[in-house]
């Protein structure tokens, strides 16, 4: 940008070509530099109108009862509105997704980048990235019919649609994820520190533990913090499959409603500016919250902790 | 003696290294497995209802007949319109950042809105389509409202690809253009963005396919579970291929009765979505082959 004058091509008597090519030039970037503006302004209008529709509530609710009110009754008159079970439903289906989907991203990862022949390589990855391609809502579906009568059954449990229900299908979702930036973590570590370690007479295993992933851990970071954050913020999954019940849960098989279902099963019931329709896009602010969090640390961790080696996420 | 004990533990190593490399191999396959197993249950459940009937007609019968033509011509509006938006906005963004910006601060803020944008839940969009298209706007609940919030969700994904595909395009032939006298507008319109298109196009289509799928940014926003009537406006609503799948198979007496009819609306949205991701797939690995 810096200086810039519209008028310089235009009142010049001389009708300068290059001048005029220069306001052109100028024209085309600051129309560009507007419109590459649209992401902030599109982030900035999520914010103001989640807090004008969510703020409201707190006129005549109090922050604590909302966060640390164990009851979710909306529907009463006057509606109760305690997050409590809704945010440890969804805080338990993400960490429980997470501690499956981790090993299950990311040693596939190393498999592909390190030990797999480029050929499987090729055929592999493509795979891997359709799976991250499916739509949540068939997901959702496959857990309600497949899913829900075999944890039934093989549990005991009293419903299938619960807490590992949810958990299971959200690991579907996020291992695809988590393998493809692990993965180019893993591909941007350069080949001479592969090299050094096996020309000391580590072996190729040695050599991946010791050396390879220790390099990638802050990409593999990034891409935990960001499959976490996928987790959190997934809606059809936790709608389909948790089974809706706002209890704090306390076994794998109680039925959760983690917050992205409960905004999505009531919108649609809760009258325009009611108490209930505010205390929905309150909600709506902490599961951004939350998720915004996780992406910040995200970026961070691969900010701060810039790969070894040229390249970097 | 000591040699024995050596050779015996390089043996155990080797035997350890051979374990795991087994054990990581099993865990990518196992992902292709789920894949595979995802689409066979589908398949064998689904195609049965699939017909000529199924793909052009309307449903009948409180739904428990017919077919999803309505909601095929929904999910095609919404994620064309989608696209129609987000990807000229999305190229010129990628174009600022990548011709433009390069490294400077403003590049860091906007890059940094795009990523942020990336992880904001579809749930999310879906409250600020409601609170902003539907109702601050007064678009109501509509094709409208559904494209735009859709287009809001889409554009980091065409940006990031658009982004990528220009950082592939060598300087080279910027430097080649410029020295032949040409200006930047005239380097990145005639040179860059001819050689960049092929990837650009890679990101409209994934685009495309993500919006395809979406439920929940439209589900306050553009989707009804039953309209009459085709959509003749744009603030008509429409029927969706992903909401038909959820409301079918959560809400009303007849789940049980409907559930072929869940199989094959899951078919037809799974053959759309994968099929574009495969075309991106291929057009990317072609791309990959020829660099």
């Amino acid at each position: 940008m810096g200086a810039f004058a519209p008028w310089s091509g235009i009142t010049l008597f001389s009708g300068n070509l290059m001048s005029n090519r220069l306001f052109k030039e100028k024209m085309v970037e600051r129309s560009l530099f507007f419109t590459a503006l649209i992401s902030l302004l599109a982030l900035a209008g999520i914010v103001i109108f989640l807090f004008m529709e969510g703020m409201p509530l707190f006129a005549h609710y109090s922050l604590t009862d909302f966060f640390f009110g164990e009851l979710w009754y909306p529907a009463e008159d006057p509606g109760v509105f305690g997050i409590l079970p809704l945010i440890t439903g969804s805080l338990a289906v993400t960490l429980l997704s997470s501690v499956l989907a981790i090993p299950l991203g990311v040693l596939p990862a190393i498999y592909l980048n390190e030990i797999a022949h480029s050929n499987t390589r090729r055929i592999l990855k493509p795979f891997i990235e359709l799976l991250a391609a499916l739509p949540s809502v068939v997901l959702g579906f496959l857990g309600m019919v497949v899913l829900a009568p075999f944890i039934q059954s093989a549990f005991g449990a009293d419903t299938g649609l619960n807490l590992l229900n949810a958990a299971l299908v959200l690991t579907v979702m996020t291992v695809p994820n988590i393998c493809s930036i692990s993965e180019d973590a893993l591909h941007a570590v350069p080949n001479s520190l592969r090299e050094g370690s096996l020309a000391l007479g580590a072996t190729k295993w040695q050599t991946i533990v010791r050396v390879v992933v220790p390099a990638a851990v802050s990409g593999i970071g990034t891409a935990i913090m960001l499959g976490m954050s996928r987790a959190i913020g997934e809606t059809m999954v936790v709608l389909m499959c948790a089974g809706g019940a706002g209890i704090i849960p306390d076994s794998l098989f109680t039925p959760i409603r983690p917050m992205p279902a409960s905004i999505a099963a009531e919108m649609a019931e809760a009258p325009f500016g009611s108490d209930h329709y505010h205390a929905l896009f309150a909600i709506g602010i902490v599961l951004f919250v939350f998720t915004f969090i996780f992406n910040i640390v995200a970026y961070r961790i691969a900010a701060k902790h810039r790969q070894v080696g040229t390249s970097s996420l | 003696m000591s040699q024995a004990i050596a050779n015996d533990s390089a043996m155990s190593r080797r035997m350890q290294e051979k374990g795991m490399f087994a054990f990581l191999r099993l865990s990518a396959w196992f992902n292709v497995a789920v894949l595979a197993a995802v689409c066979l249950y589908l398949c064998y459940n689904g195609l049965p209802v699939i017909s000529l009937e199924f793909l052009t007609e309307a449903p009948r019968n409180m739904m428990t007949e017919g077919g999803i033509f309505p909601c095929i011509v929904g999910t095609a509006i919404l994620a064309l319109g989608a696209l129609i938006i987000a990807f000229p906005l999305g190229v010129a963004s990628a174009i600022y950042l990548n011709e433009y910006a390069g490294k400077t601060r403003m590049a860091g803020i906007i890059r940094l809105g795009v990523n942020n944008l990336a992880g904001v839940p579809s749930v999310v969009f879906g409250l600020f389509g409601l609170s902003f298209f539907v109702t601050f706007l007064g678009f109501g609940v509509s094709i409208l409202s559904g494209v735009l919030t859709l287009a809001v969700l889409t554009l980091p994904v065409i940006i990031s690809t658009a982004e990528e595909a220009l950082r592939s395009v060598p300087d080279t032939y910027r430097e080649a253009s410029l020295a032949l006298g040409a200006g930047k507008a005239q380097t990145i319109a005639r040179v860059v963005i001819p050689s960049a298109l092929p990837g650009m196009l890679t990101g409209a289509i994934l685009g495309v396919a993500r919006a395809a799928g979406e439920t929940a940014a439209i589900m306050f926003t553009a989707a009804v579970f039953f309209t009459p009537k085709n959509p003749t406006s744009i603030f008509d609503s429409v029927m969706c291929l992903p909401y038909h799948i959820y409301v079918l198979c959560t809400a009303g007496t007849e789940i049980d009765k409907t559930r072929p009819l869940q199989f094959g609306t899951a078919i037809v949205l799974i053959v759309l979505v994968l099929g574009m991701n495969m075309i991106a797939l291929v057009v990317r690995d072609r791309l990959q082959q020829k660099h």
